[in-house]
């Protein structure tokens, strides 16, 4: 430990870049979209069409809205030391819960409202089982994982069909229309991040979280009451994932259970560990974690523009995601901070 | 390559043999309920064999082999005059087919295929044909582009045997003409989801679609997933760009009504009108069939 | 020393520290064959440390093993089983849900290649529980023995034909009388074999049954080596907690002219079956009340009880003369009362955050999450606290784990101290800390105090609560046994208190 620190000081500023943890994904994010210019020669161009932006970087954020939504809620439940599998089959009731309201012709704006709720009602149920009876996560969110997507079918037979299409101006608009040139799922994701940032760390829930992950024990004993706070975190992430069900729902104008938003948990998971976090517990990077998923949109897409066999897709993902990871861990930064200081001596 | 024998008529047949058999004891193991087609197929099962005066004893495997393999094995017990199974698995089927061969009980496959030693283990398989598909759609687009077409192409699941049969069917077919090609292919996991985020992805890199004259696309979901993202993008789909997909989904049909979609290559679940026909005249009159009896696609256009 | 023969192990100028902890300072000691030596100190005294570097677990900082005459070098447990050095550490280390004859082979390749003969595996296996006169099925779990049963499998376990020194860390900590009689059998017929034994435990009933030799470490020192036939109770408890205390801290006692406040808290009938036995106890605002007994007796299961960080069954607190209808740490954080815990990593510190936020935590979980203390208020309050209790760091954003010993603890106590308590509960407030800082801390406890706070301290130091307490609860096998106070608070008298029977 003791000579990390005076390393710090002969090396200065520099040094201390190559260490900081934000820095290697946002130097991967760039990577990837200097390669795309190389890939695509019109990569970086954005056009007006339909009265809205238009174009490959538009596209990659409009794209990792889900992702994002999905993730900033992850971000906490993986800061007190938990998981959500859940969240894919939260998407899949939110969408069932839209598509059964809308043919019951119920007024968009209380559906939305629905939507949300059936989201934190399943955060509920999950808070629920870990915080309340004490479940390990990853087995009490598989319990939702697993059967959310039939609760949605479930829901869906309620009406008839199994993959029913709506159409509604209001959630349409909140996920594939635009305001002032932009798409407005953008502004949805930045008020979530933003109603959530505020959340966390403009009244305490933030330090608890990361004090329950710390050490859970310590911090009850400290006073904070670590099950509540664990439960928020469960109903918080259900919250996000209803709002990704609202806008993946919208999108492809139908509630697809069986398929909707399969192996988001995945992508989410990794847009927060891709962001610094640890699986372990007690950090919150909530804007990291947009890094994160936007990496992982901007490999996606590129991967979708550059003409690979579409065998190779999960292949290139899993290298680069690797990668990433590895220059995320401390030994790989440490590593690469001692090789840059014996090249400068 | 197994010899198929494309099987024409045998709708028109199927009424001739249910007049002239007396009722016959014939059991179906299905291999679950799983998506869309297979309930429909299941129930089409039931209600044909009612139709046509067979006595049908359906048996659901719930995906489990060894549930099958009980039910084919209860079937054999009860002495059934022929057996149908729609296999769970390729695999571990030598067995079971050996004691109904040796109960003197045919077996006919019907949708997957399996793998035996020995090939008079069952009669025949009767089943669509995935590189059919892909042909028939190849075939209508070479036809409409009359020979001269840039395609992008919407895969399903990588790996899976409906996305590799109808890619090689659509190959097989375009190959024959020099000015039809595909110039973008990815998959987009037989999703409307996915089929939205890689058309977008499309649009953007073939700038606009420039030059491209249509998408084939593996499943209805992911062309109506397509249709959304080109017209999100100012595009006009089924007029500046030829849309063709696989399934015949009712959206699709709405779609096609619409002009949005031009055509799609029908996935049949009625398929019992096929099948039992060919079970009923080996039972009758046991003759070697081809290995393979191909169920014939229907293509569905606007017009 | 006791010079009887050769020694079998002896160990010289033994060093070992962790940072900010010396907890090996020049420990000579020596094993005799045919010997049972027990090996007494508080937490932290050393103890385990000890054991470790004996089997080869840590290595030493300097000083030298011999081994019947010879200097060896012990590097590895595994080294150290070659040589006959045989050791059962405390957290028995068998996989309860595996087959006896499974964990058995585990510890030993005996097969080649790593592939593992389990025909040779049950044979071996039935042999080494032949030696203990063992007959159970050794296809059976392990966790479906009794307890007893299992410390005899994992000293069966432990024992090789070569054995010369069996090393056993507290093996009847959770055996009942008749257990640990049993496993007593087993020793002394293991003794009568000529393997020197050496006996950890904080039960002294058991010391003086089972026995020969007795040698007692304090704050990583060997205070002495006897022979039991030469001990009382009395002058084992003496070496174990009776400290001669520097003069500052005699100074800081001084209470002459005491005068309790009014009740503060009051706690009837508290307890909890199988943990603490129900006791009554009050504390009253500026006064100190020590809580004194050794370690097993439930010093720290009282404060907890109190505190709420162990759930009572039994038994009410009153603050105030309000009866409180839950006792949590929450609600008792509310209610103006704060815990300092004995075990700082496991219960104390949240080691990725930093010092400002560790120090503001209780004070924000006091205030309840939705009114978040400002980032100004934060750092003004830990550069209060970091100046106040003098803890070393360069800032207030390092994390605390990286700090030493003595400033952690001092950061568990910043932490109490900021969310301005009336009553103050703290379990060892001066473990692992240096001479200078615990001199600071007795000060800052007779400061609270003078400020009009109830403190309640637990400490195996018996000096430190002579010198801080105005009165003293003392303790003895999990019960209450007598409250002293005024005068009559002196070493010998609650030596006596604990000693007598």
């Amino acid at each position: 430990m003791s000579d990390i620190s005076q390393n710090n000081t002969s090396m200065g500023w520099f040094s201390a870049i190559i260490r900081h943890r934000s820095t290697w994904p946002i130097v991967a994010l760039c990577v990837i979209l200097i390669v795309d210019g190389f890939i695509s020669p019109n990569f970086y161009e954005i056009r007006i069409v339909q009265g809205r932006l238009f174009g490959n970087l538009i596209d990659i954020m409009y794209r990792a809205v889900p992702t994002a939504l999905v993730a900033i809620g992850m971000a906490l439940v993986i800061g007190t030391k938990g998981i959500d599998l859940s969240v894919g089959s939260i998407i899949a009731i939110c969408g069932a819960v839209i598509s059964w309201r809308i043919h019951a012709g119920d007024t968009h704006f209380v559906i939305l409202l629905y939507a949300l709720g059936a989201g934190v009602m399943c955060g509920v149920w999950n808070g629920i089982l870990v915080a309340g009876m004490g479940i390990q996560p990853i087995i009490a969110t598989l319990i939702l994982m697993v059967s959310g997507r039939g609760v949605g079918l479930l829901i869906n037979s309620l009406y008839g069909g199994t993959n029913p299409s709506f159409e509604s101006p209001l959630l349409q608009g909140l996920s594939t229309g635009h305001i002032w040139l932009i798409p407005t799922r953008l502004f949805v994701a930045a008020a979530v991040f933003l109603g959530i940032w505020l959340l966390i760390r403009r009244t305490a829930l933030g330090l608890f979280i990361e004090a329950v992950g710390g050490n859970a024990s310590s911090a009850n004993i400290a006073g904070v009451n670590a099950r509540f706070i664990t439960f928020l975190a469960y109903v918080i992430c259900g919250l996000c994932a209803g709002w990704a069900g609202v806008i993946m729902t919208a999108d492809i104008h139908t509630s697809d259970p069986i398929s909707v938003a399969m192996y988001i948990e995945l992508d989410a998971i990794l847009a927060v560990v891709i962001g610094g976090a640890s699986l372990a517990g007690g950090r919150i990077y909530l804007g990291m974690t947009i890094i994160g998923a936007l990496i992982i949109q901007a490999l996606t897409t590129s991967i979708l523009i550059s003409g690979l066999r579409p065998e190779y897709n999960l292949v290139v993902k899993a290298v680069v995601v690797l990668f990433v990871l590895l220059l995320q861990s401390a030994n790989a930064r440490q590593a690469i901070a001692t090789i840059f200081s014996r090249l400068k001596r | 390559m197994k010899v198929k024998t494309i099987l024409l008529g045998a709708a028109v047949a199927s009424g001739l043999f249910a007049a002239s058999v007396s009722a016959q004891t014939i059991g179906f193991s299905q291999v679950g309920s799983e998506g869309d087609w297979r309930p429909a197929f299941s129930a089409d099962m039931q209600s044909t064999a009612e139709e046509m005066g067979i006595e049908l004893k359906f048996a659901n495997a719930q995906g489990r082999q060894e549930d099958q393999l009980r039910a084919v094995r209860a079937f054999i017990a009860q002495q059934v005059d022929a057996i149908i199974i729609a296999p769970v698995v390729v695999t571990g089927w030598d067995q079971v087919l050996q004691e109904a061969k040796d109960a003197g009980i045919p077996v006919f496959l019907a949708d997957r295929d399996v793998e035996v030693d020995d090939p008079s283990l069952f009669v025949t398989r009767i089943s669509a044909d995935f590189n059919l598909e892909g042909r028939l759609a190849a075939a209508w687009l070479a036809a409409e582009s009359r020979g001269g077409c840039n395609i992008v192409e919407l895969q399903g699941t990588v790996g899976s045997a409906p996305a590799i049969e109808r890619n090689s069917g659509f190959m097989a077919v375009i190959d024959q003409f020099p000015a039809m090609e595909i110039v973008a292919t990815q998959s987009g996991e037989f999703t409307t989801e996915g089929g939205k985020r890689v058309m977008e992805a499309f649009i953007k890199s073939t700038d606009n679609l420039d030059g491209i004259c249509a998408v084939f696309a593996h499943n209805d979901n992911m062309q109506l997933g397509a249709i959304q993202a080109m017209k999100e993008a100012g595009l006009n789909p089924g007029q500046d760009v030829l849309m063709i997909s696989v399934d015949y989904v009712p959206a699709i049909i709405t779609a096609i009504e619409a002009g949005e979609a031009n055509a799609s290559v029908e996935l049949r679940s009625a398929i019992g009108q096929f099948i039992y026909p060919v079970v009923l005249e080996y039972l009758a009159n046991p003759t070697e069939l081809e290995k393979w009896i191909v169920i014939p696609s229907d293509l569905h256009t606007a017009h | 020393m006791t010079g009887l023969g050769s020694p079998r192990v002896e160990l010289r100028n033994i060093h070992k520290s962790f940072p900010g902890v010396v907890a090996l300072d020049d420990v000579n000691l020596s094993f005799q064959p045919g010997r049972v030596h027990a090996l007494l100190g508080e937490n932290g005294a050393g103890k385990s440390t000890l054991i470790k570097v004996l089997s080869g677990a840590l290595a030493m900082d300097s000083g030298q093993i011999f081994l019947d005459g010879q200097l060896v070098d012990v590097t590895s447990t595994t080294a150290a089983q070659a040589m006959g050095i045989s050791t059962v550490f405390q957290e028995v280390n068998l996989i309860p849900a595996m087959s006896v004859v499974k964990n058995m082979a585990l510890a030993r390749n005996n097969g080649r290649y790593g592939f593992i003969s389990w025909k040779r595996a049950r044979k071996d296996a039935t042999d080494r529980l032949k030696r203990l006169r063992l007959d159970i099925d050794i296809e059976r779990p392990v966790g479906s023995y009794s307890v007893a049963i299992q410390q005899l499998i994992a000293i069966s376990r432990a024992l090789e034909d070569n054995t010369s020194i069996l090393v056993l860390d507290e093996p009847t900590a959770s055996l009942d009388a008749k257990e640990t009689a049993s496993l007593f059998a087993v020793i002394n017929e293991l003794k009568s074999n000529g393997i020197a034994i050496v006996f950890i435990t904080h039960f002294l009933d058991q010391v003086f049954d089972i026995s020969d030799d007795v040698s007692i470490l304090r704050n990583g020192q060997l205070v002495s080596t006897d022979q039991i036939k030469d001990l009382t109770r009395q002058d084992v408890i003496t070496q174990m907690i009776g400290r001669e205390l520097d003069e500052a801290e005699h100074t800081a006692a001084d209470k002459s002219n005491f005068t309790a406040g009014k009740d503060m808290l009051v706690a009837k009938g508290l307890g909890r079956h199988r943990t603490l036995a129900p006791f009554d106890l009050t504390l009253r605002a500026g006064e100190v009340v020590g809580l004194a007994g050794l370690l097993g007796s439930g010093r720290t299961e009282m404060v907890k009880l109190v505190f709420g960080a162990i759930q009572a069954d039994a038994g009410s607190i009153e603050i105030d003369g309000v009866k409180m209808p839950k006792i949590s740490p929450q609600k008792s954080l509310r209610a103006g009362i704060a815990f300092c815990p004995e075990d700082r990593k496991a219960e104390g510190l949240i080691g990725e955050l930093s010092i400002r936020e560790n120090i503001m935590l209780s004070m924000q979980a006091k205030r309840g999450w939705l009114k978040r203390v400002s980032r100004k208020e934060q750092e003004k309050l830990a550069e209060e606290m970091i100046k106040a209790l003098a803890i070393a760091t360069p800032d207030a954003e390092k994390p605390v784990g990286q700090l030493s010993g003595g400033n952690q603890q001092k950061v568990v106590l910043a932490r109490s101290l900021a969310s301005t308590p009336r009553i103050l509960l703290l379990d060892e407030p001066t473990r692992g800390i240096d001479v200078g800082a615990h001199a600071e801390i007795i000060a800052l406890i007779r400061r609270l105090c003078a400020d009009g706070m109830a403190l309640l301290v637990a400490s195996s130091e018996l000096d430190e609560i002579v010198a801080a307490a105005d009165r003293v609860v003392v303790m003895r096998d999990r019960h209450k046994i007598g409250e002293i106070d005024g005068k009559e608070i002196t070493r010998d008298n609650i030596i006596q208190m604990i000693a007598s029977q």
